[in-house]
């Protein structure tokens, strides 16, 4: 049996329940799931459908850390702490934006929890409004297209970077696309004592406008064309970067995405395109994608 | 004392067979036993998951659950040797007059 799902309601070809289904394989199910308000929580936690096969508890969008933290010190308290791992499961809404106040508390303190973001690039669960975590230029309906504006202005907020600057033992970007690598990492942070932070990018086939078919594909070409970096810090230092064999071009990933579409008639369109691009760039001289 | 018993809902996974996801989508995903090499990948991106590795003749086989196949494709594009097709339901093939 496995320990979450089947039978939960996310959209045909979702790709958080993989990420999820990974990071609970990888941790043998010792696990005390804390799940802030998103995707996840409205998709697994129906009244008499519940799919967790873990000690599952449903906190708010802002305090998903907060009520981690409160779990790791009780069971220190009754001396239980080898029992589970507590791992937060929460969206980029819950990270990047609401709860970044007691992520960040959590991170101060060091509590031993681990929390895994599951980055949509977008409030998904209440239809597509631009967090933080969405890219530049993506139509959003909080950032629609009109002649003013090509989709989201500014780019997206580095996370990973706030959490190693936390001073945390333990920071990772991984992907969907990649799931044994993504296991890989749950579990090195498992070995770890402190706050561990894991960001899994996750294509979302109705907001992102995508084929169901198409997800595992998306999550490659981001991965691919370097906007998403996968990387790994211990200890403020970066350990491990995948890297790239030959990058692909931004264009390969945003045309096939329904969000990025008017990027390529938009009179301001190809300015991002080629702001993008340099984000890309940029990335792959930072963390030395190129191989 | 009156003893009051409380559904806590984690930890009790039975409770997921009350929603039955296979009548979502339109088509149903069907595995090729004779290409199928067992190597797992569509075990392991399969979102729902519906799939399992199934010892059969020897050899391990992926079988998939129509209960809760949604259709999505995923498994058809992970296959490394095509051993996975889509069908649309019976109840979906209309004939047009």
């Amino acid at each position: 049996m496995s320990l979450f799902g089947p039978g939960h309601g996310a959209c045909p070809g979702c790709g958080f329940p993989i990420a999820v289904r990974e990071a609970l394989d990888a941790l043998d199910g010792k696990v005390i799931a804390v799940n802030a308000t998103g995707c996840l929580e409205i998709v697994s936690s129906m009244y008499g459908r519940n799919t967790w096969g873990v000690p599952y508890i449903h906190s708010i969008f802002e305090n998903s850390a907060a009520v981690a933290a409160g779990i790791e010190v009780a069971l220190k308290a009754l001396k239980r702490e080898n029992e589970a791992h507590v791992v937060v499961f929460a969206g980029d809404g819950a990270t990047f934006d609401i709860g970044i106040g007691t992520l960040s508390g959590m991170m101060d303190r060091n509590h031993n929890v681990i929390y895994i973001c599951y980055d949509n690039e977008a409030y998904q669960n209440t239809g597509n409004q631009q967090s933080m975590a969405t890219p530049m230029g993506a139509a959003t309906t909080t950032t629609p297209v009109g002649k003013n504006m090509p989709g989201k202005m500014g780019r997206k907020k580095d996370m990973v970077e706030i959490a190693v600057a936390h001073g945390i033992p333990y920071a990772a970007s991984a992907s969907i696309a990649y799931p044994k690598d993504f296991n890989r990492k749950v579990k090195r942070a498992s070995e770890i004592k402190g706050s561990k932070y894991i960001q899994v990018h996750c294509p979302c086939v109705t907001g992102w406008g995508i084929d169901g078919k198409l997800t595992v594909e998306v999550a490659k070409l981001a991965v691919e064309t370097g906007l998403y970096p996968l990387v790994e810090y211990e200890n403020g230092k970066l350990v491990r970067v995948r890297k790239l064999k030959k990058r692909k071009s931004v264009e390969e990933y945003l045309k096939i995405q329904r969000r990025f579409r008017h990027l390529f008639k938009h009179p301001m369109g190809k300015d991002v395109l080629e702001e993008l691009q340099r984000i890309a760039d940029e990335n792959a001289r930072k963390y030395g994608l190129d191989a | 004392m009156v003893k009051v018993k409380l559904y806590i809902g984690a930890s009790s996974p039975a409770m997921t067979s009350e929603m039955k996801t296979g009548d979502w989508g339109t088509e149903w995903a069907f595995v090729d036993e004779e290409k199928c090499i067992g190597c797992g990948q569509c075990v392991t991106f399969c979102p729902e998951p519906c799939i399992e590795l199934v010892e059969k003749e020897g050899r391990k086989v992926a079988v998939i659950d129509h209960d809760y196949c949604k259709g999505c494709w995923m498994c058809y594009t992970v296959c490394p040797v095509d051993a996975i097709r889509m069908e649309t339901k019976e109840i979906y093939k209309l004939e047009v007059c």
